[in-house]
């Protein structure tokens, strides 16, 4: 599966917020064996160099770079955010996130998808950030867009996946366009289930972040975005309600 | 002349963008600008004039999700 041209090392794209330490980032990164990283622009106080330390951090990683537009709510401020990440990052990929709601940091499809035409018209490659909507990707698809961003659930919730039938349907309508869960993923059997329902990739950042032990969980992430791959390809059985004995019925012994 | 950096008042002595950079010590850092909302790339910085009251915003890398 490629995006915008690029076959990713791995399925798994990796944030990089919210880490006890730089060190630990940088090992969840290698214990994830991300295929992407997630990066973002901030204010920097005068004399601090702490962006200038972490950009060095990053470049020795040596993991592409995917930056966003977090924290923008109109499309002014996400076109004029992904300008500067393009000059910054020097790359013309963009994860675009228009918020259009503060308390579940929805993202707001109108803005989104004008935005995205903006961007895409100037050259840029869009990741965009959206809800799991249908007639908003095809019209995602329509402004430029070659990868689309559903959430799972609400950014930060962990929640996983809040709407199957809903991503599903975004799947089996769209299957060549390469499909990524990003957002509300808490634990690596969410992650599974993901790829087990054919997506392409999913983005993670708080469930590696805040976990006791990151490093660890991002071992764990990998591992269970490599089993959701893997067995959507294996081809899974259908769900059925009642029981089928696994067991040969025939040759059994009458013993009542 | 008296601008906003990052939103916070500053007295500075220099006409241009590449000159305040320099003037605030940003050197050769990694950073992106910004005036009154617009981006100014780079490669514009040293002709750009900065007028009374501008909002200037000076962005550097950062974790991000």
């Amino acid at each position: 599966m490629l995006f915008y041209g690029t076959e990713l090392s791995s399925r798994l794209m990796l944030g990089t917020a919210q880490y006890p330490s730089p060190g630990i980032l940088a090992d969840a990164v290698r214990a994830a064996q991300a295929g992407v990283v997630t990066v973002s622009l901030r204010r920097e106080s005068v004399g601090s160099r702490a962006g200038q330390a972490f950009w060095s951090l990053i470049r020795d990683l040596g993991v592409p770079v995917l930056p966003n537009t977090a924290g923008c709510h109109t499309v002014k401020e996400a076109v004029t955010t992904a300008h500067m990440a393009r000059e910054v990052f020097e790359t013309d990929w963009i994860k675009l996130e228009v918020i259009g709601e503060s308390d579940t940091l929805q993202p707001d499809m109108f803005a989104l998808v004008e935005a995205a035409r903006i961007l895409s018209e100037d050259g840029f490659k869009v990741f965009p950030y959206m809800t799991e909507d249908l007639v908003g990707a095809e019209r995602l698809l329509r402004a430029g867009c070659r990868v689309l961003m559903p959430w799972g659930a609400p950014i930060g919730s962990g929640k996983g996946l809040n709407n199957v039938f809903g991503l599903r349907a975004l799947r089996a309508h769209f299957p060549d366009v390469p499909l990524v869960v990003d957002a509300g993923i808490g634990l690596p059997s969410h992650a599974a289930q993901a790829m087990e329902l054919g997506y392409d990739a999913v983005l993670i950042n708080t469930a590696v972040a805040q976990a006791g032990d990151p490093a660890q969980m991002a071992a764990a992430f990998r591992l269970a975005v490599e089993a959701g791959l893997i067995a959507r390809a294996a081809d899974p059985m259908e769900q059925r309600d009642m029981a089928a004995p696994s067991t040969p019925v025939l040759g059994r012994a009458v013993l009542a | 002349m008296r601008i906003l950096v990052n939103e916070e008042p500053r007295e500075i002595t220099t006409a241009t963008l590449a000159g305040l950079l320099d003037e605030l010590g940003y050197g050769d850092a990694r950073v992106a600008t910004a005036v009154d909302g617009a981006f100014v790339p780079a490669s514009r910085r040293a002709s750009w004039t900065i007028d009374e009251g501008a909002r200037i915003e000076i962005l550097a890398p950062m974790q991000g999700g």
